[in-house]
């Protein structure tokens, strides 16, 4: 009777068992799948933007003005329709350059304050919040607050406004990244460095800072690569610009822009060169994020 | 002991060391000022577009938030369309990437070889670095014709007649609408929650982990009975951060919204728009006036939204941060 009642009791046990295994089986397996979902989208949505953007690279694409649109069939055909980038390649270029050398120094020394200064105290503890929120804000927004500061105030779009408005994005990555390399560096330096006589702002500059290179230039990197597709803040700063300009002080072209200028319209050749120029800027802007991956791991 | 303070006094690499409390003074008045323009910044954000809202702040108040018409010739405004379209293509967007990320930090942590983890890891991190303007491209001519072949089409003729569902489903298939942003939106903040998920997944005691496996415990028991309650509040702050990313993306849903001004039926495959598609597409355009100022309202409202569910994220992390502190 006694044995009975312990293959009953095992049965359960061992259906109990199955039971938990079959449902890790399929917990995993799910994991498994959203894995796959995931790089799902990355490789389809790389492909196609290679399949769609190289088609429209040619040298014209770089040398030549944006083109007035051409309706579907016109005289020009693939080729021959002519037109390129370059007043936007450039417009972009310059816009992304002077707005990172304007955030970088003023990012670098708000992240070594909230280091090396305010690490416990009540501005740096509110100016890490802030800086959180900042990062994260929509940048349509940021777009807002520079039309209403520069934009309306001036009475026109220009190019130092979009600037201005790419500036402030990068200016709380650059914080954040600043402030985490600092914090990884060992105390030790530091006690080294004053213990030899050095002063605080030169511990900072030639020990901390220097001993958290790799990390900071990384930081920029990806601020760089985070700007370079921004599109949101530059439709009523930096507005856009058919010609070649380099006149900050008026409307200035940006590839994003005029993507999305060019992608929303119906003409053929226009949605050919946003195509190409969605090729120019997803493959400048994941080579940006793999080279600032690969410099942080050499020195790590 | 006089003469010993003399001679110290007079030892020459004192004057320098003067110099160096002046620069040290200087530097540190330096990195204050940053983090002082950091605040400022912040403030003027909100200030300048509270001042540019006013007039429409003046003329409708709390009024805004339920009036649902968006008349621009005839100066009337209300931002219920727009609010209703950013809310709803989030929750989608949520709805989708919670699982998702769930299921990709759970392999990332538990599942993946060490080998795999970095090259995986990097993958699903460049999904976010994809500028928004090629998810709004890729959206609006690749994905959304196949949604509406492949998923909208077919849904339509299996529940076209169903009583509830229908309603939900009515409308153009061309895949453009609120689903179609909420799927891209999907896409978009995977990443940023998968992310957080992983490294407070990673910060659970092995102790603890180990403990439960040498029970017995299968590796999905131990994921839910152990990580997860540990890492609740992490959990939770990564999906608001997440959150407080689709709320604000802009591009990406106004290439797939389909920006239409007006409330329309409930429907997920209807034309909508949202708070940024607005903006995006109204603003350089807007007159001077009560038009612009309806649209700097809208910007003020997505401003508090994000700043609350950020703010929100921002905590839960910090309170995981210090549980793990007393805890250790």
């Amino acid at each position: 009777m006694s044995e009975a009642a312990l293959t009953v009791a095992d049965a359960a046990r061992l259906a109990r068992y199955r039971a938990r295994r079959r449902v890790n089986r399929v917990a995993l397996t799910l994991a498994l799948a959203a894995m796959a979902f995931g790089l799902f989208w990355l490789i389809w949505i790389l492909f196609e933007t290679f399949r769609l953007g190289i088609g429209g690279i040619a040298l014209s694409t770089f040398t030549e003005m944006t083109p007035p649109p051409q309706a579907v069939g016109g005289a020009g055909g693939a080729d021959g329709a002519g037109g390129g980038l370059a007043n936007a390649i450039f417009g972009s270029a310059l816009m992304v350059s002077l707005a990172t050398l304007l955030g970088t120094p003023v990012g670098i020394l708000a992240g070594v304050y909230l280091a090396e200064y305010g690490q416990r105290g009540r501005l740096g503890g509110v100016t890490r919040f802030v800086n959180d929120i900042l990062l994260s804000a929509p940048s349509i927004v940021i777009g807002l607050f520079i039309y209403s500061m520069v934009v309306a105030r001036m009475k026109g779009f220009s190019g130092w406004a979009g600037v201005l408005a790419l500036a402030l994005i990068v200016l709380p990555v650059v914080i954040r990244t600043t402030e985490n390399m600092l914090a990884l560096v060992p105390n030790t330096l530091r006690e080294a460095a004053y213990a030899l006589g050095a002063p605080k702002w030169k511990v900072i500059l030639m020990i901390t800072l220097k001993a958290a290179r790799a990390g900071v230039v990384t930081g920029v990197l990806l601020a760089l690569a985070r700007i370079a597709g921004e599109t949101a803040p530059l439709l009523f700063t930096a507005l856009s610009n058919q010609f070649w300009s380099s006149d900050l002080g008026q409307p200035m072209a940006s590839l994003p822009v005029t993507i999305f200028k060019f992608a929303m319209s119906p003409w053929e050749n226009w949605q050919k060169l946003a195509w190409a120029a969605v090729f120019v800027i997803t493959l400048g802007v994941l080579g940006l994020n793999v080279l600032a991956r690969v410099l942080f791991r050499n020195k790590y | 002991m006089k003469t010993a303070m003399h001679s110290l006094s007079s030892f020459p690499s004192l004057p320098p060391r003067r110099a160096a409390s002046w620069a040290d003074v200087l530097f540190a008045a330096l990195t204050h000022g940053a983090a002082w323009l950091t605040l400022a910044l912040f403030a003027g954000i909100i200030g300048s577009l509270a001042v540019g809202a006013m007039p429409a702040i003046e003329a409708y108040g709390l009024s805004f938030f339920w009036r649902s018409e968006w008349d621009p010739a005839q100066e009337r405004f209300g931002g219920l369309a727009m609010i209703y379209g950013t809310l709803a293509t989030s929750a989608i967007a949520l709805l989708i990437a919670v699982p998702v990320s769930f299921g990709i930090a759970l392999f990332l942590t538990e599942l993946s070889p060490r080998w795999l983890k970095r090259p995986l890891g990097i993958a699903i991190e460049l999904l976010a670095a994809v500028p928004s303007i090629v998810y709004g491209m890729w959206g609006l001519l690749v994905f959304g014709p196949i949604l509406a072949t492949w998923v909208q089409q077919p849904l339509q003729r299996a529940f076209g007649d169903a009583p509830v569902i229908s309603a939900l489903l009515t409308g153009p298939p061309v895949g453009i609408g609120i689903l179609s942003a909420g799927i891209i939106l999907a896409i978009m903040i995977v990443p940023f929650i998968a992310a957080v998920m992983r490294d407070v997944f990673e910060i659970t005691p092995p102790m603890l982990k180990e403990s439960a496996y040498g029970l017995g415990a299968t590796t999905w028991e131990v994921v839910s009975r152990i990580v997860l309650p540990y890492t609740r509040t992490g959990v939770i702050g990564g999906i608001m951060l997440g959150l407080g990313r689709a709320l604000g993306e802009t591009m990406a849903v106004t290439f797939v919204i389909g920006n239409m001004n007006q409330l329309g039926s409930p429907s997920l495959f209807e034309a909508a728009t949202s708070i940024t598609a607005a903006l995006a597409n109204e603003f350089a355009e807007a007159g001077e006036g009560l038009h612009q100022a309806s649209l700097i309202y809208l910007g003020l409202i997505l401003f508090f939204i994000t700043f609350a569910v950020l703010a929100a994220s921002r905590l839960l992390l910090m309170r995981l941060r210090q549980g793990e502190g007393a805890r250790a």
